[in-house]
């Protein structure tokens, strides 16, 4: 009887929040316009959000790329099907793996940040005294916030892709001694530039108006507590991740 | 302001590798060169066009020339009409060459093969392959080969 209760319970919240989290994407649209006259400041965040995060994304790409290419070579070489492992790489990193991965490394970096920075914005009262001044805290804080999300993913995205890539190549080609040649010449004729790479963009896109959304959104409807803050950055990564992996289905059932 | 010049330094850093990396992957990796270029339109019925799909390429004598534009269906006649979009640096292809739908190695991807002919004309614009052989589909064979073999076994 209880789970039943608890079900119940559990499902209105998710949709209260899901209606909040809406409404607050509407608030933000609507003062975009005008936040965007502050170019300094959105500027200032893809730098937070985004710069700061580059060794991060560098790193993981390098890595996940080096684990695809030794795995995949791996297994390819048995089957004499080595001259895949370009193809096979690239699609998996451009359709999936880039997006999806840099979206969770992302929520976990510049996501906790942005919603840690809102939400002690909130606690220690910044946020009530920009009010006071007749400042926007919509526009000041919370909108250059999520566009600098909203800019910052997909170029992560296309980093993380391109150094996998090249960490592939490098264990293929350099390390277990494929031809560099059969690990470049099959990608064009398998791998599609609007299909392919301009769908992973587009997820990328996705992806970080999402991130940027329910990290400002958190830290914005913070507890103004201490707790409430670690509460709301730990819900940031959680939600996240797990939006961004349904985001993905939805948008693979949709593409493809 | 040394912050402040560090701060615009990192991020348009940051952007123009994003760009370089989003530039690397178009380029290097994908298909691109196909979307660009003049090119021609020449049609071909087929019987059957197998496995061909859109953008397959079209290849003269092993090189790709070309790509496969459209397919679609002749509700009168029952065939199947192929747009093929051909270089306009392959301009010399004679009028009675002949299309035949062919698959890369064994079982890889069906493609379409431009066989030249002997005609001193051209293929223009708009015009019509007319000589074309339909794919080899695998099932046809199969049963061809069974149905010859269970008819000279009974002999």
């Amino acid at each position: 009887m209880t789970l039943l209760n608890d079900l119940r319970k559990g499902f209105a919240e998710f949709l209260a929040t899901f209606g909040a989290v809406s409404i607050f994407l509407l608030r933000i649209l609507a003062d975009t316009p005008r936040a965007l006259l502050r170019p300094g400041l959105i500027f200032r965040q893809v730098h937070v959000v985004g710069a700061n995060s580059l060794v991060l994304i560098m790193m993981a790409g390098l890595f996940v790329g080096m684990v695809l290419g030794l795995q995949f070579y791996n297994t390819m070489s048995k089957f004499g099907a080595e001259q895949s492992l370009g193809p096979v790489v690239v699609l998996a990193l451009v359709r999936e793996l880039g997006p999806v991965v840099t979206a969770l490394l992302f929520a976990g970096r510049a996501g906790t940040a942005l919603a840690s920075e809102i939400g002690l914005m909130k606690a220690t009262e910044q946020l009530a005294g920009m009010e006071m001044m007749a400042v926007d805290p919509m526009r000041y804080v919370v909108v250059p916030r999520f566009l600098g999300a909203f800019i910052a993913m997909p170029l992560l995205t296309a980093i993380f892709n391109a150094i996998a890539i090249l960490g592939a190549w490098a264990v293929a080609v350099q390390m277990m001694g494929m031809d560099g040649g059969q690990f470049w010449a099959p990608m064009p004729d398998n791998v599609d530039v609007y299909d392919d790479v301009l769908g992973g963009v587009m997820k990328s896109v996705f992806f970080g108006a999402a991130a940027g959304l329910l990290a400002v959104f958190e830290g914005y409807r913070a507890y103004p507590t201490a707790e409430g803050v670690s509460r709301a950055t730990t819900r940031t990564v959680v939600v996240t991740a797990m939006s961004v992996l349904v985001l993905d289905y939805m948008l693979t059932a949709i593409l493809i | 302001m040394g912050q402040n010049k560090s701060v615009e330094f990192a991020t348009g850093l940051f952007i123009f590798l994003g760009l370089l990396a989003l530039f690397f992957l178009i380029t290097q990796t994908t298909n691109i060169s196909a979307y660009g270029g003049e090119g021609y339109s020449v049609t071909a019925r087929f019987a059957n066009v197998g496995s061909l799909k859109v953008r397959a390429p079209v290849a003269l004598a092993g090189v790709t020339i070309g790509r496969v534009e459209n397919i679609t269906v002749d509700p009168e006649r029952l065939d199947a009409i192929v747009t093929l979009t051909i270089d306009s640096r392959y301009g010399q292809i004679p009028a009675d060459s002949s299309a035949s739908i062919l698959t890369s190695g064994l079982l890889g991807e069906k493609y379409v093969g431009i066989d030249p002919g002997a005609d001193t004309e051209n293929l223009q614009q708009g015009d019509e392959v007319l000589f074309t052989q339909s794919a080899i589909v695998l099932e046809n064979l199969i049963s061809k080969y069974l149905f010859d073999s269970a008819s000279g076994g009974d002999e």
